[in-house]
């Protein structure tokens, strides 16, 4: 995993001002009577890229992808890919392929049919089916299972056929809904590494629609997050998490501790806040802060330090409270401190040795304590 | 579950099904009654049998039944299949109700006004009642069954299998004919049957729209059924009901042995 | 929702022509316009034929009646027709008290017929749920097994049995249970047995699957909270398997109203049911007009109201989704 992770670093053409984008869209609306299932988003996407649709059920992140696969035409606005206009095109002409959900693996159909399926609407000659389907058995190693029926498959072998069937015809680009939803949590931590494997060696375009934060973070280039038919932020997963560009973001990706309060003063790019409860607060990056406006700090629990002596330093980023409940996870432990106002706050820290030198239990008074770079400030 | 429920349970089972079978089995049993008297046993005989082979009514009866099931069922089947994939495909056009109302009302129809309206309908276009009206008739009512018994089975449809089609290049009318016909088939091929036997039962809306010469078994047999009971007419019915019963018991073998290998199949499929 | 007619319909109109876009658009939609037309010829004209004769008057001729409503003399001329209609057919039918007690004594046959179909179905489509789950798929198939044997012989077969010299009182005499023979056959009493044996599939099936699919735990559960098994099957078993009573009873009572052939092979002379009404009326009596009459009337009466119900309770449905 080592040399695709410095692949992956030098994959960035999001930050390069040249770059053509190969997906994009362009103000699209899709209502469906009264409900706005997408409102007014526009999204690019580059060649190559492995890209994540994150989002809650009803986000309108399907919507997006069956109207790039033509199963939705848009109310308004336009999909373009490699800069032709999608508008009018019926699914069966667009060169890319879809997998679904439920897999759709047509159940008359032995596993070699149901992947040769599409090649075949293509007029390929058989000789190349043959061989195209035997490549595809042997990438996701199902060459022993060709003749069997899709009901006489596990799951997880389903969602191998669905993927090997969907990428047979080696579209342009490949949409999954929800790919490993179906599959229990060990299957589906393997096979995300299979499906970024599968991706670099086939230099394809990857569009994975997910409710799943940890499968975005951990195969995506980047991640669009949405909520209500709309683009919340575009980022990489290492921004998403340490830069939210809202509340929304940095409540739905992963744990944080919200801070509301107003900006005080503003030097030299750095925030002081005050927060409702009467916390000051540092702030090396200020982000789009402006002093005297309402504004939230966020930081994550593991970026929260715990002691049960007050540290040295001032009062600025510092908390008293009362050790409220402890969450003991093994590789970590999750401290839920209650400060002086009633808010909670979660901290945790790792457990890198066996014993801990500053035993913390329940209701004892503790401190929390975090740098000024720690946290972000968000304005919306 | 306690013992006396399950007594009382098998209890009724039992004097059930001996209710539904009794009438069935004393009928088979009196078909091979020596005495022309059908209640008052007489000894073993297969002469009724016999003399019914040679009885050319029932013998012609038969055929033309055999016929407008036939030709009835396999035109149903097109149109109650059209009719389902309307019911469930076009949601919106305009006339939906009515049509839905129309593919419903047969069902809840007695069959009294339906082969009375009909008759009328063909007596005001001046077609000559016989075999082609009943077919016709017989077309009408049974489609309405096929489309209700292959409308419940698209309402269960994954549409995403046709979407999946079409995303891998398989235009509308090609992915219909490769996916989803081959998928319902199942269905179509049991509301043919239905459709078959609907026919193949029918009376009432064959008397209404038959004329000469186009008379159905059932119409044959009614006929003599009023003019009093006969040891052939039970041996009319035996055959009829060993047709049926070895070809029922044959089509659910065939499905339970698909079905247990189908289970099998599923079991291997999780060991691996 | 990308429909397959429209998909088809974009799929060759590039640069067609108007006249082969029209063809297109038709061929699409043949799925809907032939069984559209189908019924509509067959089923939809066919009633407004019989409304039309049961305004007519009736006449001794082939057709037997004059006609009413004939369309070819314009606007006009069926302004002029219409003074002429003849609700004879109908007053007919208030005027012969014939007609209205068959009407009731066909709603009184099958609503008893139903309830009695309700009681001897309903043990064992609860014995039957309550069996071992791997005699159940035989035991369905054997109550299946019935129906695809004609009608018409079962009705048949009871003949034998209820007649007077019939089967039932040899074997009643022969235990010494009686010594008149009982006179069952041509009564009312042959026509509920008839009704009850011929529509028991329809009653069994639906109450099976209601009471199939209830779970088990839900008896143990009541049973666990203090109620004896009486009070659980009351309580608990009965109220959820109301739904496969309704149709159960729906499916039985609808045909039975309309019921030709029991009453006629079963059921004596004096046994008034509408079904065998008009069609003495039909063939019998060649009364054209109040056959159609009656058939009107039939269809207000009963199968408006179940199209009305069924299509609330399919509404119902959808919005429960």
């Amino acid at each position: 995993m080592k040399s695709l992770g410095s692949i992956r670093r030098s994959f960035a053409p999001w930050s390069d001002p040249a770059a053509k984008p190969y997906i994009s869209f362009e103000n699209v609306t899709k209502r469906f009577g009264d409900f706005t299932a997408v409102n007014n988003l526009s999204l690019t996407v580059y060649e190559r890229e492995f890209f994540a649709l994150l989002g809650a059920s009803g986000c309108g992140k399907s919507t997006l992808l069956r109207m790039l696969a033509g199963f939705d035409d848009p109310t308004a606005g336009r999909i373009l890919l490699d800069g032709q206009d999608l508008r009018g095109i019926p699914p069966y002409r667009r060169p890319v392929n879809m997998m679904f959900q439920s897999y759709a693996l047509f159940p008359h159909m032995t596993v070699e049919a149901n992947i040769a399926f599409g090649l075949k609407q293509e007029g390929m000659p058989k000789g190349e089916i043959a061989t195209r389907v035997a490549e595809m058995l042997r990438l996701v190693k199902l060459e022993q299972f060709a003749k069997r029926k899709p009901h006489q498959l596990s799951g997880g072998q389903r969602q191998r056929v669905a993927l090997a069937r969907s990428v047979a015809k080696r579209p342009k680009v490949l949409l999954l809904d929800e790919p490993l939803g179906a599959l229990d949590k060990k299957l589906r931590e393997e096979t995300q590494f299979e499906l970024m494997d599968l991706q670099q060696n086939l230099g394809l375009t990857f569009i994975v629609v997910t409710h799943d934060q940890e499968e975005a973070m951990t195969m995506a280039d980047r991640i669009a997050i949405l909520d209500k038919g709309e683009v919340m932020q575009v980022a990489t997963p290492a921004e998403v998490y340490e830069a939210p560009s809202s509340r929304f973001v940095a409540g739905f990706v992963g744990n944080v501790n919200m801070f509301e309060g107003t900006v005080t003063d503003l030097s030299g790019g750095a925030a002081s806040i005050r927060s409702a409860a009467g916390l000051d607060i540092m702030a090396h990056n200020a982000g789009a802060a402006s002093a005297g406006n309402p504004v939230a700090f966020a930081i994550r629990p593991e970026k929260i330090k715990v002691s049960s002596r007050k540290p040295a330093a001032s009062d600025i980023n510092v908390a008293e409270g009362e050790i409220y409940d402890i969450a003991y996870l093994g590789d970590m432990t999750v401290y839920h401190v209650k400060l002086a106002d009633g808010q909670v706050v979660k901290a945790s820290s790792l457990n890198a040795s066996r014993v801990t030198e500053d035993p913390l239990s329940w209701n004892d008074r503790a401190w929390i304590s975090f740098s000024p770079d720690a946290g972000v400030v968000l304005t919306r | 579950m306690n013992s006396t429920w399950s007594r009382f349970n098998i209890t009724s089972i039992v004097l059930g099904f001996a209710f539904l079978y009794l009438p069935i089995v004393l009928l088979v049993i009196f078909s091979f009654n020596e005495s022309k008297l059908v209640t008052v046993w007489a000894g073993f005989s297969t002469k009724w049998y016999v003399s019914l082979f040679s009885n050319r009514g029932l013998i012609d009866a038969a055929w033309v039944t055999i016929r407008v099931g036939l030709i009835s069922a396999t035109v149903a089947t097109v149109l109650g299949t059209f009719a389902a994939l309307t019911l469930t495909r076009y949601t919106r056009f305009r006339g939906r109700v009515l049509f839905s109302g129309m593919v419903f009302a047969p069902l809840v129809m007695p069959e009294v006004i339906t082969g009375l309206s009909l008759l009328l309908l063909f007596v005001a276009v001046g077609l000559d009642r016989g075999f082609v009206t009943v077919t016709l008739a017989h077309i009408t009512f049974s489609m309405c069954f096929v489309a209700v018994v292959v409308q419940s089975r698209l309402l269960t449809f994954d549409r995403s299998l046709e979407e999946a089609a079409m995303d891998l290049g398989a235009p509308p009318v090609k992915t219909f004919f490769q996916i989803t016909l081959p998928v319902i088939l199942p269905a179509i091929i049991s509301g043919w049957m239905l459709a078959f036997t609907l026919s193949l039962d029918d009376l009432v809306i064959a008397s209404f729209t038959s004329g000469p010469g186009a008379t159905t078994l059932p119409m044959k047999i009614y006929s003599q059924v009023r003019l009093g009971v006969t040891p052939e007419i039970n041996a009319a019915c035996t055959i009829l009901i060993g047709i049926v019963a070895v070809g029922v018991i044959a089509a659910s073998v065939v499905n339970k042995r698909r079905e247990v290998q189908r289970l099998r199949d599923e079991q291997a499929a999780l060991r691996n | 929702m990308s429909d397959t007619a429209i998909a088809a319909s974009q799929t060759g109109n590039g640069n067609a022509s108007p006249s082969a876009r029209a063809l297109n658009a038709v061929k699409s939609r043949i799925v809907i316009i032939v069984p559209y037309l189908w019924l509509l010829v067959f089923f939809l004209i066919p009633f407004v034929i019989v409304f039309k004769i049961s305004l007519s008057q009736s006449a001794i001729s082939m057709p037997p009646y004059t006609p009413a409503l004939d369309f070819s003399g314009g606007l006009s001329g069926i302004l002029q027709q219409l003074s002429q209609l003849s609700f004879d057919s109908y007053l007919w039918l208030t005027q012969d008290a014939l007609y209205f007690n068959a009407y009731v004594s066909s709603l009184t046959i099958a609503g008893v017929s139903t309830v009695l179909t309700l009681l001897v179905g309903y043990p064992i489509a609860y014995g039957m749920a309550r069996a071992p789950a791997t005699l159940r798929p035989t035991l369905l198939m054997l109550v299946i097994l019935p129906f695809w044997t004609s009608f018409l012989i079962r009705v048949y077969a009871w003949i034998g049995i209820l007649k007077p010299e019939g089967l039932l009182n040899q074997f009643l005499q022969g235990i010494g249970l009686i010594n008149e023979p009982l006179i069952i056959m041509n009564t009312n009493t042959a026509i509920y047995i008839g009704i009850v044996y011929s529509y028991l599939p329809f009653m069994i099936l639906p109450l099976y699957s209601a009471l199939e699919k209830m779970d088990y735990s839900l008896i143990e559960a009541a049973q666990d909270l203090g109620c004896t098994p009486l009070s659980a099957f009351w309580k608990v078993t009965f109220p959820l398997s109301i739904p496969g009573v309704i149709a159960g009873c729906l499916l039985v009572f609808i045909p039975a109203v309309g019921e030709f052939v029991i009453p006629d092979l079963l059921g004596g002379s004096q046994t008034l049911m509408i079904g065998r009404t008009l069609w003495n009326e039909f063939f019998n009596n060649r009364d054209w007009p109040v056959a159609s009459a009656v058939a009107i009337i039939l269809l207000l009466l009963l199968v408006v109201p179940i199209m009305i119900f069924q299509h609330t309770q399919a509404r119902a449905q959808e919005q429960d989704r």
